[in-house]
């Protein structure tokens, strides 16, 4: 399952540098920059950044759900299709086989129908499910999902239930029409570190039954390394390094990914200090030319500023760093 | 404990039919951090705000510097006094600032109610402020809506000091901070705690922050304290279900989601 | 002019677009030609001269003469003060008034609040001009009587929109650190709530003055507000009347002109406003809805 450079012929989604400019106070200014990632079938790929990194563009732009007035270069693919020359009912259809989980759920449903409205709505208009088969998908679906008393729970409404809860309705509808591609926009980040482990267990468990693939979008390094096979890492509107997950947590390549790791403090010991990174995270269109990092890195040199580093393989992954080899020997060197 | 610079005794609070705070007691040593962990609904906020005197307890007492607090102030000067005992850092760093104040005027205004220093005397503290909090000149003099969150946070931090508190509540001061202007914020706070002995009442659900930043811990769930003691110790040895199942939900290397998770959940719920 | 001044002030004309740029303009003409206009006025405005009674436009005269032989555009120059000075000073009475109301029930809340929205509530129900009227046939006629039922009548409006506005304010974290520093109420509330509330403030003041504009104008109409001879639009709109009847429309057209164009301009600048400031304008089901007419509207 674990395939870093994925086979061609079986990836599910085929992102090729992918440049994306939004209208923003006037001008177009980017968000995305040359992003190219793979996700296979049954695959489930994290996608990691901080605010303005461009995670949840990325997302975006594979349902085609971009601002008005935003300018796309690149590709995306899907299925062997270019999302890009859909139109009308196929791009209904792209949306119905890829749908997305939201950070908040209750903006995202509407608040005076009931979630049985909600649940039957989708599968009655694309596959004219008669009514009293809908509602017992739905009602079967919820089960699965960790909802018990389908039943009732059809007949309330989205205010009567609490996040985790709606959170799961969230992801039962998105199952119900049995996608092959699931984009989660960082599903669990409104809700409790309780409910947070229950819904991802949820998400895990059936997303591996069903062979279904997902591009997991959060700020959490070690969520996504958690129930991810690969992760990628993006910051400033580009992708810094792609790579399995449990070594990118362990052996960050990117100089920007063990920042992000050693920011963040441990649950098990007390550090005298964080390590901390100068500055903030910046977006695509305030970056250096050159690497976008260079300005806040440790370990820049002249030529960080002078070229800005594509994704090359590198010790089983992928990664945007001039420097890459070099720190990956420094690195390795003591440990053996 | 005769040390404890802010005790809580018995508080409790109910709004209307729901109680959102019951039997709550806990101290907190001078120059001490005191991190008060818990899920939504747990009350851990509405005790924070109890004790700054934004909600009025419906029964128990809060003592700060050795004075009583559970009572509304009944005068301007008692306000600004109490204003000196404790300050808090809310939440948002989106709506913790007036939009049309700059950082230094904002530090600057609390410094005029707190303190009789002149003009100059003024800017020369806030300088020293923001110098603590890592802001540079061109920042404080900055509209708010030109500051990052973490920046404005640190003003945050900067305006609540400037009263000298010898009390700081942090209710989820860096839970809307990107991870890497979380750290530095974090580390503000360390540095902050060591040069002005401020003691820290630290509100969060993050429990790795909570190890970082804190010397004890009190575990809160539905309103009520459910376990105590000093943080290391908690985190690594839970006693409370509750507890060991807010320890196991936190993703980390080796961490996987299981549905074994849900079932702690029932039991933990079934043992309340 | 608040909302002008606060406009140009913060150098935000362009976010009015052409539309609100244009009607921004026309007040602004409107006021100059109010403040300079018996300067401007080519003849005296109560100079009667039967013998040129509907005389039509001449070089000298460039809008002829109404039925008693005044000079028109002289009239219209001259009346463009008391029309604009009316409104004027209901827009400042009832915005200070509904302002000082929201910000205390906001801020007081409990009974205090309560007791406000009942009161409020209760002067709601009045339409402003049946106010203004009544007033009127109590006190006898005249333009403070007017002025001051009108201010009456709007409290509710602006305090209601306002005190929903000062409430969400109020909750925000910035004004509670404030009140954890041991600030006291009124210096809060005057450094940091109202600055905060202005832009929300101007938007309805310009709103408002357009209501005031008709609402003022109907009241001089039936004779109970600013009395003839003395130089109205709304005066000048029922003196020409018996113009129209005998073919003679232009005082009538020419006061009622003024009159909309200036109502819709500053309809369109409070609208502009209120975009801007983030809240909703018209407080009510549509865009031409007004205060002060009851069910009649």
């Amino acid at each position: 399952m674990s395939n870093p450079f994925g086979n061609r012929t079986s990836d599910l989604l085929d992102i090729s540098g992918l440049t994306v400019a939004l209208p923003l106070g006037g001008r177009h200014r980017t968000v995305l920059s040359d992003v190219s990632l793979r996700v296979g079938a049954g695959e489930a790929v994290g996608l990691v950044g901080e605010s303005g990194s461009g995670k949840s563009m990325t997302a975006r732009s594979i349902v085609r759900l971009l601002p008005a007035g935003a300018h796309t270069e690149g590709s995306i693919r899907l299925g062997g299709a270019d999302v890009a020359a859909l139109r009308g009912p196929a791009l209904r259809d792209l949306r119905r086989r890829v749908p997305m989980v939201f950070q908040d759920p209750r903006a995202h449903i509407n608040p005076v129908r009931t979630i049985g409205d909600f649940l039957t709505e989708a599968l009655r208009a694309h596959s004219r499910t008669p009514r009293r088969a809908g509602q017992e998908r739905a009602v079967r679906m919820l089960e699965e999902v960790g909802v018990a008393d389908g039943r009732r729970r059809l007949r309330q409404y989205p205010h009567e239930l609490s996040g985790g809860l709606l959170q799961r309705v969230m992801i039962a509808a998105a199952l119900l029409t049995e996608p092959h591609l699931l984009l989660a926009d960082e599903p669990t980040t409104a809700l409790d570190v309780t409910t947070q482990a229950e819904v991802m267990a949820i998400l895990d468990e059936l997303r591996r039954e069903r062979g279904l693939a997902m591009l997991f979008i959060t700020h959490d390094l070690e969520l996504a390394a958690a129930v991810c096979d690969r992760t990628a890492v993006m910051y400033a509107g580009r992708v810094m390094e792609v790579r399995a997950s449990d070594l990118l947590h362990q052996h960050p390549l990117h100089p920007y990914t063990a920042a992000l790791t050693a920011a963040r403090p441990c649950l098990d010991r007390r550090a005298e200090r964080l390590v901390t990174t100068a500055g903030r995270p910046l977006s695509a269109f305030e970056a250096p030319d050159g690497c976008p990092f260079a300005t806040r890195c440790a370990h820049v040199r002249q030529r960080c500023h002078d070229t800005r580093p594509g994704l090359r393989p590198l010790a089983g992954g992928q990664v945007a760093c001039v420097r890459a080899e070099e720190l990956h020997q420094e690195r390795a060197v003591p440990h053996e | 404990m005769s040390e404890a610079i802010l005790r809580v005794e018995g508080l409790r609070k109910v709004f209307g039919q729901a109680v959102a705070v019951e039997e709550v007691s806990f101290s907190l040593p001078r120059a001490g951090a005191l991190a008060v962990v818990g899920e939504s609904g747990s009350g851990k906020t509405t005790v924070a705000r109890m004790i700054v005197g934004l909600d009025r307890p419906t029964a128990g007492r809060v003592t700060a510097c050795g004075r009583d607090r559970s009572q509304p102030a009944r005068s301007a000067r008692e306000r600004r006094r109490r204003g000196g005992e404790v300050q808090i850092v809310f939440q948002d760093p989106y709506a913790s600032l007036d939009p049309r104040q700059s950082p230094a005027a904002a530090v600057e205004e609390v410094l005029r109610l707190h303190t009789r220093l002149d003009r100059g005397r003024r800017r020369a503290r806030v300088a020293e402020l923001a110098d603590l909090v890592g802001l540079d000149e061109r920042q404080m003099a900055a509209r708010p809506a030109r500051l990052s969150g973490g920046q404005r946070q640190r003003v945050a931090i900067a305006r609540a000091l400037a009263a000298e508190p010898r009390i700081l509540i942090l209710d989820e001061c860096v839970a809307a901070l990107d991870v890497s202007i979380q750290a530095q914020v974090l580390n503000v706070l360390s540095e902050v705690r060591e040069r002005t002995g401020v003691a820290y009442l630290f509100i969060s659900h993050d429990l790795a922050v909570v190890r970082q930043v804190t010397d004890d811990v009190i575990v809160m769930r539905h309103g009520s304290v459910v376990e105590r003691g000093p943080t290391g110790q908690v985190l690594d040895a839970p006693e409370h279900p509750y507890t060991r199942l807010l320890r196991a939900s936190v993703p980390g290397p080796g961490w996987r989601p299981t549905r074994r998770i849900t079932q702690q959940a029932k039991q933990a719920k079934e043992t309340r | 002019m608040t909302a002008v001044a606060a406009l140009l002030g913060r150098g935000r004309r362009s976010a009015l677009g052409a539309l609100g740029t244009t009607a921004a303009a026309v007040i602004v003409a409107a006021v100059v030609l109010a403040v300079l206009g018996p300067a401007l006025s080519p003849a005296d405005p109560d100079a009667s001269d039967f013998a040129n009674a509907y005389a039509p436009p001449g070089p000298a005269h460039p809008l002829g003469f109404d039925g008693q032989g005044r000079d028109l555009l002289a009239r219209l120059l001259t009346g463009a003060r008391t029309s604009l000075l009316g409104p004027l000073w209901v827009v400042a009475l009832s915005m200070t008034a509904g302002t000082v109301i929201a910000i205390v029930a906001a801020w007081r809340g409990g009974w205090l609040d309560s007791v406000v929205s009942a009161a409020l509530d209760v002067v709601f129900a009045f339409p402003g001009v049946l106010l203004a009227m009544l007033v009127a046939a109590v006190f006898g006629p005249g333009l403070s009587a007017a002025v001051l039922a009108l201010s009456v009548a709007y409290v509710p409006y602006i305090a209601r929109l306002l005190r929903s506005a000062a409430l969400a304010e109020r909750r925000k974290p910035y004004v509670q650190a404030l009140e954890v520093q041991g600030a006291g109420s009124v210096a809060i509330c005057l450094r940091h709530l109202v600055p905060n509330l202005m832009p929300l403030i101007a938007a309805q003041a310009t709103l408002f003055f357009g209501y005031a504009m008709v609402d003022l104008a109907i009241v001089s109409y039936f004779g109970l507000g600013v009395r003839p001879p003395a130089a109205d639009w709304g005066v000048m709109v029922a003196g020409g009347q018996s113009g129209v009847l005998q073919g003679y429309p232009a005082e009538s057209l020419l006061a009622g002109g003024c009159i909309v164009v200036l109502v819709v301009a500053f309809n369109v600048l409070g609208e502009r406003l209120s975009d801007d400031s983030g809240q909703s304008g018209t407080s009510g089901p549509s865009r031409w809805w007004r205060p002060g007419r009851g069910g009649t509207a």
